[in-house]
């Protein structure tokens, strides 16, 4: 395999530090359906936010626009203190970015996501070494230097000559967070990651993930269902109900002391399960 | 049984006649394998004329009947394209066949590319764009191996399908393994109606080995494929050195 690596392409990967996300009336529907409304959000470098709310509430959303899954209607998102959806134009102004501009950007950021997305033709080293091989032009030896070491902090390095259909959920999912670490992204998005695993194997992922917080390197977005987790890890809590934000503040004060009826109401209704 | 046998002479026509129809047949699959990918893959491309023009390769390929095609490729196209492409002028009649074949195939195998990469999970192509792969790089080396498996069985039909459809060549005056068994049937009608049926039967024979011929290539690349799935388990591709990694 020849690497397909243009100068352009070439991002950094050392260490850039944790970036801020700045949300500043962001609109997105599907079709009718408006799922978030002048959505105004600030994450700081560094800060870990868990974003909680009803089914349907847009969390997901949020995620996915900040990863340029899906695309914005309306307003701009920030990160790193670089637009990721405009240019600014000589005269100050700013115009839709270029797909360039977008992928330049988005080398910033990284997403695990609900139900892993691993590359089934490879093995877990694999996994965790392409982008870096193929996107940042590291060296193949490089490459799985790093990757062994990301796979032995995720605790699979025996593991690493198998496919994801040897290994488990849990293991798939740690996996899945490695190869996200490789590009050693300023700002993680997790959804639900342990929401598709059985109860007994999302300790094991959990771990990985206070891991990660410990360390401080990236600022981390996570939409979570586990309120116990959320309230160890968060340094601030969204609670988010039909595309904004019904509430914000840190887990003592959101998950102990709401202030809005719709929290109240959401966290009694979780609690219950 | 020995009814059923020819002459060696009657043999080696037949023989140079499966050569030749071999011959159409590699020329046609490599380009219609080729056509394939790329209006398969152009068939999803984000630019709209890019898939436009895809479209309408399909249909045409797809929608004219094979014979048709071949009469027009060695009659026609050389004279009318023949000052433009003078490569085309003087090109024997086994190379347009193969041509015409291979545009035929290229609109059926499209569709077949085209459907096995819409087979694959969309998160696959999530992934990649979360990990800033380009789109060139998902096709090559997340989205495609892993239609390859889905693409292999259809793909081995088609190619027997245009083995069969290489007997149209003989329509058209080329020589291959139909117009072979044409000729030695010019020369037995003496033999009368029995001896043309033990020909044809012998024909009939050969080309089910010439079929049973791609179905083994087809399904030892789905078994390669399938044992470079499973297969990378416990031996390393990569040397584990935990001791190693696991302190840092
Ligand atoms: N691609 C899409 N096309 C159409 N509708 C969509 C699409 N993606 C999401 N939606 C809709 O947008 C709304 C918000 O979805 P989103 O996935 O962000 O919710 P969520 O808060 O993550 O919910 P959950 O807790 O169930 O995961 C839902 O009503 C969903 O059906
Ligand atoms: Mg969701």
């Amino acid at each position: 395999m020849s690497t397909n690596v243009t100068e352009t392409d070439r991002t950094d990967l050392s260490d850039k530090g944790a970036a801020s996300v700045r949300f500043r009336a962001v609109d997105k529907a599907f079709g009718s359906l408006t799922v978030l409304e002048n959505l105004h959000l600030d994450v700081e470098p560094g800060e870990r936010v868990v974003i909680i709310g009803p089914s349907g509430s847009g969390k997901t959303t949020i995620l996915r626009v900040t990863m340029t899954l899906e695309h914005i209607d309306a307003g701009t998102i920030q990160v790193g203190g670089q637009h990721l959806y405009h240019e600014e134009t000589s005269a100050g102004s700013l115009k839709a970015a270029s797909e360039r501009h977008i992928r330049k950007v988005r080398s910033n950021i990284g997403m695990v996501f609900q139900h892993f997305n691993l590359f089934p033709h490879m093995s877990a080293i694999e996994n965790v070494m392409l982008a870096p091989v193929k996107v940042h032009g590291t060296s193949r030896e490089e490459a799985q230097h790093l990757g062994m070491e990301l796979l032995a902090k995720v605790g699979l390095a025996e593991h690493a000559n198998h496919t994801p259909g040897q290994l488990s959920g849990g293991q798939k999912q740690r996996v899945a967070i490695a190869r996200a670490l490789a590009t050693q992204p300023s700002v993680m998005l997790f959804d639900e990651v342990t929401s598709a695993l059985d109860p007994e194997l999302v300790g094991d992922v959990l771990k990985v993930l206070r891991d990660i917080a410990e360390e401080g390197k990236t600022t981390m977005m996570l939409v979570t269902h586990e309120m116990g987790f959320a309230r160890e890890i968060a340094d601030r809590i969204l609670m988010f109900d039909k595309g904004r934000v019904v509430e914000s503040g840190p887990p003592s004060q959101v998950l102990d002391d709401p202030q809005e009826d719709r929290t109240r109401s959401f966290l009694g209704a979780v609690a219950e399960h | 049984m020995e009814d059923l046998v020819l002459t060696p002479g009657q043999y080696a026509q037949l023989w140079n006649g499966a050569l030749a129809t071999v011959r159409i047949l590699a020329g046609a699959f490599a380009l219609g394998l080729f056509l394939s990918l790329v209006v398969g893959v152009g068939r999803l491309s984000e630019r709209k004329w890019v898939r436009g023009i895809s479209f309408g390769f399909v249909e045409f390929a797809r929608g004219i009947s094979s014979i048709i095609l071949l009469t027009i490729m060695v009659i026609a196209i050389p004279i009318l394209l023949g000052d433009v492409f003078p490569w085309l002028r003087g090109r024997s009649v086994a190379v347009l066949g193969a041509i015409a074949l291979g545009l035929n195939m290229g609109g059926y195998g499209a569709e077949i590319i085209r459907g096995s990469i819409l087979a694959i999970p969309k998160g696959q192509g999530e992934a990649c764009i979360a990990l800033n792969l380009s789109p060139t790089q998902r096709l090559r080396f997340v989205v495609l191996p892993q239609a390859l498996r889905i693409i292999l069985p259809p793909m081995g039909n088609l190619t027997i399908e245009i083995l069969k459809g290489t007997a149209l060549v003989s329509v058209v005056a080329g020589f291959d393994l139909m117009r072979a068994t044409q000729n030695l049937i010019a020369g037995m009608l003496a033999q009368g109606a029995l001896g043309v049926t033990v020909l044809f039967i012998n024909v009939l024979f050969i080309y089910f080995i010439l079929a049973q011929g791609v179905n083994g290539l087809f399904r030892l690349a789905e078994r390669v494929l399938d044992r470079r799935f499973e297969q990378r388990t416990g031996r390393s591709a990569v040397p584990i050195n935990v001791a190693a990694t696991a302190g840092s």
